[in-house]
């Protein structure tokens, strides 16, 4: 609503907008600082998504390596078993939530709105807001390492009833399990708001002629993972809620003495925890859809099946997750039903991987950087598909259940999926980003190491779950025939994490010194390319109309003129005034920090605090609301035809 | 596009794709996730009625059905008084939508104060507390989030009603701020002291006291209550002309569908918390 649909309202409000109250002064600053402080930039939010996520990720990477240096030897005193607990639950919650999610929600930032021709997303306000929320609740679950209770311990799924007051608290007032609840209800409240908004933004802001089935397969999978967040993300809520309600007052939803059934938060987890790993794996596939066809020269093959099989994985994922609980006894009739659903679901994911096959075959393959790590993917994935199918027949899933097998396929689907196709991503986009180009040589040389690092680490882990290794055990003895792959995983993740050092240190080399690009590098397909880089804060100086699927190649190739739309575009806007852009704003912030403050008083069961935090949040709403969206008008001079008005920015 | 309609169509709007307004679209999405929140707690409360512990209260010496039954009648009522104040509003006729929201307002109050008092009435004479039992745990956490969703819809209309007198001169901007301040805080002082009036007349009926001496004990509350109403009066006369009007239908409608959508739950759970135990 805030960038467009309200440009005659606006109009028509222009003489009470040039006098605010003073609480009503829009920030201006475009550098420095308060301009991120309160930026409302999509492209700005989305990097800092990504660079926040990057930190997080290079600390669930640390996480790991401690893991990995425990488990190197039988009987390994380098931890002590708390910290090993401590350390497994926050390498999966960082990771997960603190990673890969932000990660693509950075994607989802930066490019979504660029590759539909729009200006900025639908409420770029709350954009904003919804990273500080992120931020929020990245702060309450890490801020146990610095107090005495320390981080959370009870694995990232949380069993009951391992967190109810009496198994999870090491000495009275331990506040780290109520940390991890309000963090993670924090980062659901993130996630919800950043999907409702993608979700508006796809539907609403498409550019003239960008019709559903034109849209890029990126941004169809970011609308179908912004669907599942919205429709997973409550059951983890209410789990959360209801064992906050059993840390905090009382009650018995998981109290077995008084006739609670902690099988109940295995299933109201469950039911968020199967999508939410949809939510991580249909982002990066969105990824390599783009990848694929650019460096294979060719369209996507079978677009409309690649897009509906996304779909039917995302409807499919709601009816797969008692696949988790196979072991927990649930009766036939329902492990048959949910074997069968698991064994349905790999079908869309084969469709697609058969069609990125598809994409591949007689193509003029490049094999730049991305290529190479949108090729580990479909190799890799479909490695860790394999092993998931495995676990789709209740009987060998019996046998596999916590153990290392289960493991080296969770890591293979996420490292070797979510993961390589993020990095895939931030090789193709980063010349668009930052306007220069990574070496190539050391782009792949970064690829290989890091292909070789992940597969002497996670390989190994098949034998040692077929052979019995329990998942989180913090000591093994060495008589049990799990030493020699052990130490090699653990080797493996050293040269995993010197692959990842390569890759990020070529980056950073890259921000500064690497060799500047112009337009479109990749000759590239989708509409985000036709910006120069980077990209100006408007985006797009005439919005686009757009006659194809792949629509920036039909305009390079196919396109005999200008159309009369483009030209009829660019003269409505100037005469509006010129681009409208929504104003920068403090409230986001505000708001976001009142829910911090709120959270953390709230997890140290301190309600007076709880209460204050939560009324600033509301007076931080109420003040938004009242700001209004604000607005003004930019006229970029190189491209658009000249008007009257001279270049420059104009505030109304 | 060129020239400002003159009318606004409530049903497209052109800025966007599909002619949907955005804060609409956001809203249904919104309420679509909201759906998913309380299926699973009404699940949660149906699972564990499915698997009582041995011990467990009987529902039906708890509840009191007539009182539930009139506070669901209300709550529907309220959202018809919701829906005339979007149609006013579409139509520019301000003053009948601040008549109506006010009154969505107090319908919203009437069925917060029942549960109050059934809450309060469970507690201390039914001995139902939320720790005491399972039954007891899922039944206040189920209907206390939905009272939550009530009062977050209510403090929603207090807004509304107080952004309505936003002046359309920008000069008075500032003092409006700090009117409508003291606007929100006499309506939280007044609804307290109000409810606490109400309950406590209705439990001195019970207990069969005279009302003068109710009025003695509670001259707080009383007071209270009448200074705020009358202050409530005097803020609510409207005399300069406010920016306040059509433009500002898409915002009460959305607050309309949040409002019907939970009291479409309150009927949902009406009929799973409650009625269910009569069949």
């Amino acid at each position: 609503m805030d960038t467009t649909a309200h440009a005659p309202l606006l109009a028509k409000a222009q003489p009470t907008v040039a006098k605010r109250p003073w609480l009503f002064t829009r920030p201006t600053a475009k550098t420095g600082l308060v301009s991120w402080l309160t930026t409302v930039d999509h492209k700005r939010v989305g990097l800092l998504y990504g660079f926040s996520a990057l930190f997080f990720f290079l600390v669930g990477g640390v996480e790991a390596l401690f893991i990995r240096i425990q488990l190197a030897v039988p009987n390994n005193t380098f931890l002590q078993h708390q910290t090993y607990n401590e350390l497994f639950t926050m390498h999966a919650t960082t990771m997960i939530f603190l990673a890969v999610m932000p990660l693509s929600a950075a994607f989802f930032n930066y490019i979504m709105p660029l590759q539909i021709g729009a200006r900025d997303v639908a409420f770029p306000r709350l954009n904003g807001f919804a990273f500080w929320v992120f931020l929020a609740g990245a702060i309450i679950l890490n801020v146990g390492w610095f107090i005495k209770s320390g981080v959370p311990d009870s694995g990232w799924f949380g069993y009951a009833p391992l967190t109810s007051n009496a198994y999870s608290n090491q000495f009275v007032g331990d506040i780290s399990t109520d940390l991890w609840v309000m963090g993670l209800q924090v980062l659901g409240v993130s996630s919800v708001i950043g999907s409702l908004n993608f979700i508006v933004t796809i539907i609403n802001l498409r550019a003239p002629g960008m019709t559903m089935m034109r849209l890029p397969v990126f941004t169809w999978m970011t609308l179908i993972t912004a669907f599942l967040i919205i429709l997973s993300f409550p059951a983890i809520t209410i789990a959360l809620v209801e064992l906050m309600m059993d840390r905090h007052f009382g009650t018995n939803f998981f109290e077995v003495s008084n006739g609670g059934l902690p099988i109940l938060w295995q299933h109201l987890f469950w039911v968020f925890g199967h999508p939410e790993v949809y939510i991580l794996i249909l982002p990066a596939m969105g990824i390599i859809s783009e990848i694929l066809p650019t460096f294979s020269r060719k369209p996507l093959f079978g677009y409309p099946i690649v897009v509906f099989s996304g779909a039917c994985i995302g409807f499919l994922g709601f009816g797969v997750w008692s696949h988790h609980m196979f072991t927990t006894g649930m009766g036939t009739v329902s492990t048959a039903a949910f074997s069968l659903m698991t064994m349905a679901i790999a079908v869309p994911t084969g469709v697609k991987v058969f069609n990125w096959i598809g994409t591949l075959w007689n193509g003029h393959l490049q094999m730049r950087t991305p290529m190479m790590f949108a090729l580990g993917f479909i190799w890799m994935f479909t490695v860790g598909g394999f092993s998931g199918i495995m676990h789709s027949a209740a009987p060998a899933d019996a046998q596999q259940q916590d153990s290392y097998f289960v493991v080296a396929h969770f890591h293979y689907v996420l490292i070797g999926g979510s993961v390589f196709a993020l990095l895939a991503g931030i090789h193709y986009w980063f010349p668009l980003v930052f306007g220069r180009k990574v070496s190539e040589f050391w782009g792949k040389l970064s690829f290989w190491v890091i292909f070789v690092g992940f597969n002497t680490t996670f390989f190994p882990m098949h034998f040692l779950g077929l052979n019995g290794m329990p998942r989180r055990t913090a000591v093994y003895d060495g008589n049990m025939g799990w030493n020699t792959p052990n130490f090699i995983a653990t080797i493996g993740a050293f040269i995993l994490g010197i692959g990842i050092a390569i890759y990020f240190t070529v980056m950073i080399y890259t921000y500064f010194k690497g060799v500047k690009v112009g337009r479109d590098p990749w000759d590239a397909r989708t509409l985000e390319w036709a910006l120069p880089n980077p990209p100006p804060e408007y985006n797009f100086a005439v919005t686009p109309s757009v006659q194809a699927r792949d629509a920036f190649w039909f305009d390079k190739h196919d396109r005999e003129q200008e159309t009369p739309g483009k030209i009829q575009h660019a003269h409505t806007e100037s005469a509006h005034g010129g681009i409208h852009m929504p104003s920068q704003s403090w409230f986001p912030i505000l708001t976001a920090g009142g829910m911090l403050i709120g959270s953390l008083f709230l997890a140290d069961h301190n309600y007076l605090g709880a209460i204050c935090g939560g009324a600033l949040t509301l007076l931080g709403a109420y003040l938004w609301a009242l700001e209004g969206p604000g607005g003004y008008h930019v006229h970029p001079e190189a491209e658009l035809k000249p008007t009257a008005n001279s270049s420059g920015t104009a505030k109304h | 596009m060129s020239s400002h309609a003159a009318t606004i169509d409530h049903h497209h709007d052109v800025t966007t794709s599909t002619g949907i307004p955005n804060k609409k679209l956001f809203m249904w999405a919104f309420l679509a996730s909201d759906c998913m929140f309380f299926g699973a707690l009404i699940s949660t409360h149906l699972i564990y009625r499915l698997h009582p512990p041995p011990g467990s209260p009987s529902p039906q010496k708890i509840f009191s059905i007539e009182l539930t039954s009139f506070s669901t009648f209300i709550l529907l009522m309220s959202s018809l008084l919701m829906a005339l104040a979007v149609n006013a509003i579409q139509k520019s006729h301000i003053k009948s939508t601040r008549h109506n929201l006010l009154g969505t307002i107090f319908f919203g109050l009437i069925f917060l104060g029942c549960q109050v008092y059934e809450f309060t009435h469970f507690v201390h004479e039914k001995g139902l507390t939320l720790s005491n039992s399972l039954f007891g745990s899922t039944f206040y956490t189920l209907t206390g989030t939905h009272g939550c969703h009530v009062a977050i819809g209510v403090l929603w209309l207090i807004l509304m009603y107080i952004r309505s007198f936003k002046p359309a001169d920008a000069e008075a901007g500032r003092p409006w701020l700090a009117v409508a301040f003291f606007h929100f805080l006499t309506f939280v002082v007044t609804i307290v002291a109000g409810m606490a009036t109400v309950l406590g007349y209705f439990h001195a009926r019970q207990l069969h006291e005279p009302l003068g001496q109710f009025v003695g004990q509670n001259l707080l509350a009383v007071g209270t209550s009448i200074v705020g109403l009358a202050i409530l009066a005097f803020l609510g006369r409207s005399r300069v002309p406010v920016e306040f009007g059509e433009a500002n239908a898409i915002d009460v409608e959305s607050m309309g569908l949040y409002w019907h959508f939970v009291d479409i739950v309150w009927i949902v759970i009406f009929t799973a918390v409650y009625l269910l135990e009569y069949l």
